[in-house]
């Protein structure tokens, strides 16, 4: 079953390439059809046991070594939502075919790679696939540019092109500089451990200076350059920034904390447990990515950058949950990944329906969209809520779980300053509430209506799950807990 | 030991003057000589698969594509690339002590590094290692290749809708 | 069993770590796109090195042939990708000075 997870989006690539050009136009719901399989798929329990006969076979002729477990039911999920609303979004703000062709097989090819980080066992196999996934949304972000240029209504289509073309470098470079990190490291690892699966570098993890935590820790550097951690996160603005819209939402959605964070889950669960060096580092790293993160948002007139940095500075929570108690740490951590996941996603998907009916994403220009675009107005809020925090949102959950990981482990600074971070979060967040929807209407939007269904249906669909996961949570952590996270 | 230390020298010579060099062209050649050599030591500490694959794809394929974009993108006009000569000097001739530096320093550091090492059994064919054991990585390649291809098709049709 | 080979390693460690600066400072001491891809290319030389450097000398050399495979085939990858860039960006601005690009601020 694992490795249809791999096989399946594959063979949809082949097949969308093998369809005549007049059919092409079906590729966005071909992909969109199995991102909603890959959603359906982390539900279904205990993947192993449905390798029965019928699947057998394809264990023999592929040989690969995989494993999906509960924790890759979690990336799985939040890559098929966000995968979702990310195609709903570029069917409406894509307008040439060719475009909405390539970027329904880019978010495929990109699946597999995030499938694949889901499920290894492997350190090298983790980096190949993490460099699926970045090569992929790469190309994402630089696919668009002259398109992109046509919409930008109150910025030259050469300044546009610029911040493409920058965001995109920045972005491959520093994928570059990780990938050299984590291939140094796991030529330690052959060194150290004669091997590179998880297994094999856990049994010679042993005392905190050996050769092992070195390789470890280098690779988990590359690591938190792929997820934008402080101080790696230079690149990561400019990229969701400059990326077009439906790139954006996937990105923030679930390819950096795929690369970058999930993959530290994966490790840490693992290969660290609740090893001392390892956890120390998690835990400032965390703390430092969470305050960096959040001021950095406070000062922003983009909208798109401010949701950028507020990314980082919630990549900060959950690795800071990962620094306290080990079990509760995950859960947080897992929780949060899918609540940041969904709201996240939805955010951009909103900024997404700004820019299209504005043509700017300057929150200084805007003002009093809250009348004119209720919708997205309403969405913006409870996203924007439940990242901060504020019960009964989902948000307010994971963020309380992560302070109880830490306080378990007798983190008490740490903790408080999680807390006090959230209200930076609110604060950033209620400037652009304020600046984006609320007061009178400017009179240059006096003709700007609310967004196209095609828009609004994916984020109403993700706020009513960001509000029912609050409401309903304690009946979640039931479930949760009793099949065991 | 002694030619293998000679030929890493000549290595790194070769790639600090892949580095140096002002002309890109030369430097693209550099590349080229630096990927040739390194297939060389491959070849000498026994991998010889991975040095046969260095030398044709890096020394071959990686030189024809960046000789290609140098030469699509030379433009400069002549006082335009006499006056980045003398900075290009300005900011690269540390380069070549730093190297010295640190060579010579590091070569005073003897601290016992624990390998594993395996019962010398061999850890068998390459082929074998690949095909069995790695099949994941194979996979990976060919979903790298296939986005390799739609960067290249996405990046390349684009000049037909040009507008700006 | 572990068997400590001090000389060895210092030596290969050695040369991957002048790689690796001489492929990191020709990326950071320039403007011009091309040198910066070359600079990456060396880098990519410098961890190819030291992976075949670690086989050899903890015995996997399979092992260590079968990834170096697998990194080559992404590094060709990688270029041609950002050749394609730079070329799409030289086609645009007749330039290849990453300094003009530097709009971005905060």
């Amino acid at each position: 079953m694992s490795h249809l997870l791999l096989l399946v989006p594959f063979l949809a690539v082949v097949f969308l390439n093998l369809l005549p050009k007049r059919a092409r136009g079906a590729a966005l719901w071909v992909s969109f059809g199995v991102l909603g399989l890959e959603a359906a798929a982390a539900f279904v329990e205990r993947f192993s046991s449905i390798d029965s006969s019928a699947f057998a076979w394809l264990e023999s002729v592929f040989g690969f070594r995989l494993a999906a477990d509960h924790l890759s039911g979690l990336a799985m999920l939040c890559a098929g939502l966000v995968g979702m609303v990310a195609l709903l979004v570029a069917r409406r703000t894509l307008k040439d075919a060719g475009e909405k062709f390539f970027f329904a097989n880019l978010v495929l090819v990109a699946l597999v790679g995030i499938n694949g980080i889901a499920m290894v066992r492997d350190f090298f196999s983790l980096y190949v696939f993490v460099e699926v996934t970045a090569i992929a949304t790469f190309i994402l972000i630089t696919a668009n540019r002259n398109a992109a240029s046509r919409n930008a209504a109150s910025r030259s289509a050469a300044s546009r092109g610029n911040e493409v073309f920058e965001g995109a470098w920045k972005y491959i470079i520093l994928s570059v500089i990780a990938s050299v990190l984590m291939l140094t490291s796991i030529g330690f690892f052959l060194l150290s451990a004669g091997d590179v699966t998880f297994d094999a570098v856990k049994s010679t993890l042993g005392a905190p200076g050996s050769l092992t935590w070195v390789a470890l820790a280098l690779f988990l550097c590359g690591l938190f350059v792929k997820g934008g951690l402080v101080p790696f996160h230079g690149w990561l603005a400019d990229a969701y920034t400059a990326a077009p819209a439906p790139v954006s939402v996937f990105m923030a959605g679930i390819v950096t904390k795929a690369s970058g964070i999930f993959a530290l889950l994966r490790i840490v669960s693992s290969t660290m447990g609740s090893a001392l060096p390892g956890r120390e580092i998690l835990l400032v790293v965390g703390a430092l990515t969470i305050v960096v993160g959040a001021f950095l948002a406070l000062g922003q007139s983009n909208m798109k950058r401010m949701l950028a940095y507020s990314s980082v500075s919630q990549m900060g929570y959950i690795v800071l949950a990962l620094g306290g108690d080990l079990r509760l740490g995950i859960l947080a951590a897992g929780l949060h990944f899918f609540n940041h996941a969904i709201s996240k996603s939805q955010l951009f998907a909103n900024a997404a329906a700004i820019e299209e009916q504005l043509g700017t994403l300057n929150m200084d220009e805007m003002g009093g969209l809250g009348a004119r675009m209720p919708v997205t107005a309403g969405t913006t809020a409870v996203a924007t809520l439940s990242i901060a925090g504020l019960p009964p949102l989902a948000g307010f959950w994971s963020k309380l779980l992560i302070v109880l990981a830490l306080w378990n482990a007798k983190e008490y600074g740490f903790a408080v300053v999680a807390i006090l971070a959230s209200l930076v979060t609110l604060a950033y967040f209620l400037s652009l509430q304020r600046r984006v929807f609320f007061g009178k209407t400017h009179p240059k939007w006096t003709h700007v209506h609310e967004a196209a269904p095609g828009l609004l249906v994916p984020v109403v669909a993700l706020a009513l799950i960001t509000i029912a996961l609050g409401i309903g949570f304690p009946f979640v952590l039931r479930v949760l807990l009793g099949g065991g996270a | 030991m002694i030619w293998m230390t000679l030929l890493l020298v000549v290595l790194v010579l070769a790639a600090l003057w892949a580095s140096m060099t002002t002309a890109l062209l030369r430097a693209a050649l550099g590349l080229a000589l630096t990927s040739a050599l390194l297939a060389v030591v491959m070849f000498s500490m026994g991998a010889t698969l991975a040095a046969v694959m260095e030398l044709s794809v890096c020394a071959g394929l990686i030189s024809v594509v960046l000789v290609s974009v140098t030469s699509l993108t030379e433009r400069r006009p002549l006082k335009e690339a006499l006056a980045n000569r003398r900075s290009r000097l300005r900011r690269y001739w540390p380069l070549p002590f730093v190297l010295i530096a640190v060579g010579v320093a590091l070569s005073f550091v003897h601290a016992p590094v624990e390998i594993a090492l395996r019962v010398p059994a061999g850890d068998g064919d390459v082929r074998t290692v690949l095909w069995s054991l790695r099949q994941l990585d194979l996979f990976g390649q060919i979903l790298i290749l296939l986005a390799g291809v739609f960067g290249v098709l996405v990046l390349f049709r684009k000049e037909a809708t040009h507008d700006d | 069993m572990t068997i400590e080979i001090p000389q060895s390693f210092w030596l290969y460690f050695t040369f991957f770590t002048l790689l690796l600066i001489d492929g990191l400072w020709c990326m950071l001491a320039t403007r011009n796109l091309v040198r910066i891809l070359i600079g990456l290319e060396i880098l990519m030389k410098s961890v190819t090195f030291f992976l075949i450097a670690a086989g050899y000398l903890s015995g996997r050399m399979a092992l260590a042939q079968a990834l170096v495979i697998t990194v080559i085939v992404i590094e060709v990858v990688v270029v041609v990708v950002v050749a394609g860039v730079i070329l799409g960006f030289f086609r645009k601005h007749d330039s290849l000075d990453v300094g003009n690009t530097r709009s971005m601020k905060g």
